[in-house]
């Protein structure tokens, strides 16, 4: 195979997995925005508390599955708790007020990871190989890792589907992230809706998180430039609308692995930011939105 | 005729006002500088540029209403600029150099700011956590001028002969360059809170809180909208450039790993503990910065923790001090206190009402 097209290809591949890692996290802050117009920063935060979960029981020789599951678990708690405690109080004040408390918890939560599970680094395991898969004498950017990844994150997104569509439940939330005040008149309980959409957000942060450690090494701030990667992609799809948190992780996804392999790795993030602020001034409203006008 | 001189009377009175608040917050500075040790002088140096900073925040928040994540990074430039400067034979004077570094900050406020302009709450401060994120690697991307995850080391500026003089003169002592810093970040750090406090009484400060309360009033009153928000962004960049060169100096250091995330949120942290919008709280909040660390460390090394550990604490506090500010006292101290004041007034007046005791 010529090697500008398996670059080429290899950069694709990447930028594939890369994107739906991104598009996975994207959908934990679209699923909070939509329902509360709130940008959940602990969101890194807390799904790196969840991998690290997941590690000391995999450290303990708990099956890998029981470890995965138990971390979805503790990431669905804590986002319960965290908007019980923390936001609810807060909603209604000062829009400023509920960001800054995120930050706080953002800060918060890396730190007494830092303290509980320490700040080296530590290697993740992934429950299938890590060695890319070869064509002929051609070595692809393609892992076993990488295909669990993109199943996992496919499962997600068509169990989101699934709720948002079929379930009452899920329609539910729909109707009260749409209008809640009548939603309410309605007899809906609107307050467990959020808090459920906290929880359900906390959880597949979580997936995003031990997705995004699959194979490599964590430490506590190895979210951190995730953090910004998902909110990027949400902005690119419009803050409400999963399937564009998807398309805009895809898309962040290939142009971070286009920059990296062609131009440099050290620029990956500025490039991110460049792209952000095009977005935000050409088209605030995302590509995907689904509110026509608004100010960001 | 008259409006027109009682208000030049008026403006006079605030002038004379903010100069001799910064000519009292100058020697007091002194007073302490000279009255304590070598440690906390370096301790008060720190405070300078944090209390510079949380300045700069707190105008830009509490004013303006606009959030910044991207602090520790425009203080980074700030940083960089003055190492690079100092790096010479024969450097400039660091007044000149604090000066370069504030405009080179303030170009890169008002590129940011443009785009800053137009969002608001999360969005901006979703913006500026990825400039936070994006200029350091700048710094590791152009490793033949700013020497990549090490660092630059920072020229600290000799004490010049008058200097030696006047303290000579003042306590007896030798000036080392450390105090020689820590007088040119108290230097920094006045000429800053003379502007701030100018700032706040002006049209400029009114204006931006306009745009903060009641951004279509402030519209159909006459007020560009998107100007006040650059203009208001630029400003505060220009104190964290400020802040950022007294940093390098006081430091020794321009490295990437001084300027995470965290530091844009330690600064944060600062103005809103003081209470968003006010310049006292600013300063309380830089000391809470400066004083809380070394007592946390050394409070959780002693029960038990290791020293890796210890670091973390710090974070964790402000942390828990964010979020709960803002659970119970959205104000800060600043707010609380002048919420409690006006309502202790509220009641003098009719000494019917009984008041609580515990």
């Amino acid at each position: 195979m010529n090697g500008d097209i398996q670059k080429l290809l290899n950069i694709l591949l990447n930028g594939l997995t890369q994107g739906i890692v991104i598009a996975a996290f994207a959908l934990a802050l679209v699923l909070i925005f939509r329902s509360t117009r709130i940008i959940n920063f602990a969101q890194g935060s807390q799904a790196m508390f969840t991998t690290y979960v997941a590690l000391t029981l995999l450290n303990r020789d708990f099956p890998y599955w029981a470890a995965f599951a138990i971390a979805l678990a503790a990431g669905f708690l804590i986002g319960a708790v965290l908007e019980r405690v923390v936001i609810r109080p807060l909603e209604g004040g000062m829009e400023l007020n509920i960001v800054i408390a995120t930050l706080g918890l953002y800060v918060a939560i890396q730190a007494l990871a830092a303290i509980l599970f320490g700040s080296d680094y530590q290697s993740f395991p992934s429950p299938v190989g890590v060695n890319g898969f070869q064509v002929g004498d051609t070595n692809l950017a393609l892992t076993p890792t990488s295909i669990f990844i993109l199943c996992t994150v496919g499962v997600v997104v068509v169990g989101l589907t699934l709720l948002f569509q079929k379930t009452q439940l899920g329609l539910t939330m729909r109707a009260a992230a749409f209008d809640g005040e009548v939603s309410r008149i309605l007899g809906v309980k609107v307050s467990h809706l959020l808090t459920f959409g906290w929880a359900l957000a906390g959880l597949v942060g979580a997936v995003a998180g031990i997705l995004v450690a699959s194979g490599q090494f964590i430490y506590p701030s190895y979210m951190e430039t995730l953090i910004v990667f998902g909110f990027i992609a949400a902005v690119i799809g419009g803050l409400d609308s999963p399937v564009g948190a998807v398309v805009g992780g895809l898309l962040l996804g290939l142009v971070n692995s286009l920059v990296s392999g062609y131009v440099a790795s050290g620029l990956v993030t500025l490039a991110a930011f460049v792209l952000l602020m095009v977005v935000l001034l050409l088209k605030p409203g995302g590509l995907f939105s689904s509110t026509k006008t608004r100010r960001v | 005729m008259s409006t027109d001189s009682t208000t030049k009377r008026l403006l006079d009175l605030n002038l004379t006002r903010n100069l001799l608040i910064s000519l009292a917050v100058l020697v007091a500075g002194m007073l302490l500088l000279e009255s304590t040790d070598r440690y906390t002088n370096t301790q008060l140096s720190s405070l300078t540029y944090y209390a510079i900073a949380a300045i700069g925040l707190t105008a830009l928040t509490g004013l303006n209403g606009q959030i910044s994540l991207g602090h520790g990074a425009l203080m980074a430039v700030g940083a960089y600029t003055t190492a690079l400067m100092l790096d010479t034979e024969t450097p400039l004077p660091f007044p000149v150099v604090a000066l370069v570094a504030v405009v080179v900050t303030s170009v890169v406020g008002f590129v940011v700011g443009i785009g800053a302009a137009r969002l608001h709450g999360p969005y901006l401060a979703g913006a500026t956590l990825a400039l936070a994120v994006a200029l350091p690697s700048v710094a590791l991307y152009f490793k033949g001028t700013f020497n990549g995850e090490v660092g630059l080391t920072v020229a600290s500026p000799r004490p010049p002969e008058w200097f030696v003089s006047f303290i000579d003169a003042v306590s007896g002592e030798f000036a080392t360059s450390s105090k020689y810093v820590a007088y040119l970040g108290l230097m920094c750090l006045v000429v800053a809170l003379f502007f701030a406090l100018n700032l706040r009484r002006s049209k400029i400060g009114r204006h931006w809180r306009a745009v903060r309360d009641q951004e279509v009033a402030a519209e159909i009153a006459g007020i560009n909208l998107g100007r006040t928000r650059v203009q208001a962004f630029v400003i505060s960049a220009a104190y964290a450039g400020l802040a950022g060169a007294v940093m390098a100096i006081v430091v020794r250091l321009a490295a990437p790993s001084a300027f995470t995330i965290v530091l844009s949120l330690s600064v944060l942290t600062a103005a809103v503990i003081g209470g968003l919008g006010s310049i006292t709280g600013a300063f309380i909040g830089a000391a809470v910065l400066v004083f809380l660390p070394p007592w946390v460390t050394s409070l959780s090394t002693g029960s038990g923790l290791s020293d890796t550990q210890a670091a973390q604490m710090s974070p964790l506090i402000y942390g828990i001090v964010l979020i709960l500010v803002m659970l119970l006292a959205p104000g800060g101290v600043m707010g609380t206190l002048s919420t409690a004041w006006r309502r202790a007034r509220l009641r003098r007046p009719n000494p019917a009402t009984p008041t609580q005791k515990g």
